[in-house]
């Protein structure tokens, strides 16, 4: 049976009309600018910006205005619009022990160099609806203590380190290059840094919903935070034309460094092993499930029992991203007519086939045989 | 080899690394503004483009546990241009970002400062505020954020 699938070209350009129409709301409201989502919505940008793997706030904000704030629909827009860009090449990997701090927390050590640094958190806010927000108010100004903070402050993990008490993060033999998701498709199995790259752009909920997991017994990892930082690392490149490396702005970033429990092997002595969360922008959830996921993806690697979802890199790997997800999933609404009219065909050839032997009970499904009746 | 252990550039390139790094993170209405500045006085150089201002993309890497192994982060769009003048110098500016006016800024200013004679002016000028400015910004976050250090203290037993 042929199924017309043409006739909706007039239904979809007046769909783009109208969609354009609720994006504005009501007139009589004035238009969101991007500046003002940059500023005051700058957690859903920097969310925009990690899982669209694209630092850029304006484009982020953009996206945000023109997807009304699905933050889904907005990396999908920043991932499609990031494929008409020409590629330039690659930083110099980002140092966050240069990083200029705006907070910076361990729940490990209490008196760590440098100090437990809060930073604009709503860990201590009381979750109550503040309505002195529905109403315009004077921009606050925040205190100011009177000397900065360090430059910069060493990380507790490299704290630990020095007493051997938790494994070494050293470069690969020879630094090498990473493999690039962005220009090869994901293969398994799937190294360390093919791992995070995939994990940095992943969608939040889900790694936040793994990452859950293991806390609640699906993996046994033990993890302490043991240092959460945020702030702006400068970006450096090293332009062909020049051959050393200069820095073309800052990027904000957050990093996450869990510590977990292990009870060491034959080779190793029993130390705390790591599993590392960055993100773009103040994206402290994010970095948090990002490493509790890195470190439970390092099972194999480890010598652990492989018990849970979160230690699956073909299940965990194969399902972060959420443009791939949504895609796939959406892509049911889609018109389906010839498939559903076979799969029909074929239930009522079924139940004609087993009416005529005599078997199988088709009188509880008073509905299907009705329809029969009324075609024929 | 140590992490970001790079081969440093030389001392002449050092002090043009440090201009085109400090350019490229300046606001760009103080780079207008300092433009303004140095037409005035007849420094601004007569240029032509080599390249025209070209939006892209740097991936961004970084390294497992901030010390490990490298992989990449993401990608941050990225603006570069080329600039020469007369004398056959070339000026280039990169930012990170989509600014096409930032970058051509960069890039002017980077060939006012190779030329000699005004190399020590514009550096006192330009590129001395600049450095000065960021510094206050941090300066500011800093202090800001070094407010919200917790002051641990203990309770002791009567």
């Amino acid at each position: 049976m042929y199924v017309a699938v043409k006739g909706g070209e007039t239904a979809i350009l007046n769909s783009y009309e109208l969609l354009a129409a609720e994006r504005r709301g009501d007139p009589e409201v004035a238009e969101l600018t991007l500046a003002q989502i940059r500023g005051q919505m700058r957690l859903a940008v920097a969310r925009v910006m990690c899982e669209g793997s694209l630092y850029d706030k304006d484009l982020a904000a953009l996206a945000l205005k023109q997807a009304a704030g699905d933050q889904v629909e907005a990396i999908f827009l920043l991932r499609a619009y990031r494929t008409t860009l020409p590629r330039f090449g690659y930083s110099v990997p980002v140092d966050t022990a240069r990083m200029a701090l705006r907070r910076r927390i361990s729940a490990t050590f209490k008196d760590l160099p440098g100090g437990q640094v809060l930073g604009p958190t709503y860990d201590y806010t009381q979750r109550l609806l503040d309505f002195s927000l529905a109403e315009a108010s004077a921009a606050p100004t925040p205190p100011s203590a009177e000397t900065p903070l360090p430059a910069t402050s060493p990380r507790v993990t490299d704290l630990l380190g020095e007493e051997g008490m938790i494994e070494a993060e050293l470069p690969l033999a020879g630094d090498p290059v990473p493999m690039d998701l962005s220009r090869e498709p994901l293969r398994f199995p799937a190294d360390r840094a093919t791992r995070l790259q995939n994990l940095a752009r992943g969608d939040e909920g889900y790694l936040l919903a793994l990452g859950y997991s293991t806390q609640r017994g699906y993996a046994n990892s033990h993890p302490f935070a043991g240092e959460i930082r945020m702030g702006e690392v400068p970006l450096e490149i090293i332009p062909e034309e020049l051959g050393f490396a200069i820095t073309i702005g800052q990027i904000t970033l957050t990093e996450c460094q869990m510590i977990n429990q292990f009870a060491g092997s034959s080779d190793v002595p029993p130390q705390f092993t790591r599993g590392y969360g960055l993100a773009f922008g103040e994206s402290e959830r994010k970095a948090m499930g990002m490493a509790l996921v890195d470190r439970a993806l390092r099972a194999a690697e480890l010598g652990e029992e492989i018990t849970s979802p979160a230690q699956e890199p073909e299940f965990v790997l194969a399902h972060t991203d959420n443009v791939e997800a949504s895609g796939f999933v959406q892509h049911l609404k889609l018109p389906h007519y010839v498939d559903f009219q076979s799969e029909l065909e074929l239930l009522r050839k079924m139940r004609s086939s087993s009416a005529k032997v005599g078997v199988g009970d088709t009188a509880n499904q008073p509905e299907l045989r009705a329809t029969e009746r009324e075609e024929a | 080899m140590k992490p970001n252990d790079l081969p440093g550039p030389s001392q002449e390139h050092a002090v043009r690394q440090h201009w085109l790094s400090e350019l490229a993170m300046a606001p760009p209405g103080m780079l207008e503004q300092l433009l303004g500045q140095i037409d005035a006085t007849g420094r601004k150089p007569v240029t032509s483009w080599l390249r025209k201002p070209q939006t892209g993309l740097t991936m961004v890497r970084a390294r497992a546990g901030g010390t490990g192994a490298q992989f990449n982060l993401g990608e941050a769009s990225v603006t570069r241009c080329a600039l020469q003048d007369g004398a056959g110098r070339v000026g280039i500016g990169y930012v990170r970002g989509g600014d096409v006016r930032h970058a051509e800024l960069v890039a002017l200013f980077d060939l006012a400062l190779q030329d000699s004679t005004h190399q020590a002016e514009l550096l006192t000028t330009v590129i001395a505020p600049l450095v000065a400015a960021r510094v206050d910004v941090r300066d500011k976050a800093s202090r800001q954020a070094a407010a919200t250090r917790v002051a641990f203290y203990t309770l002791a037993r009567e």
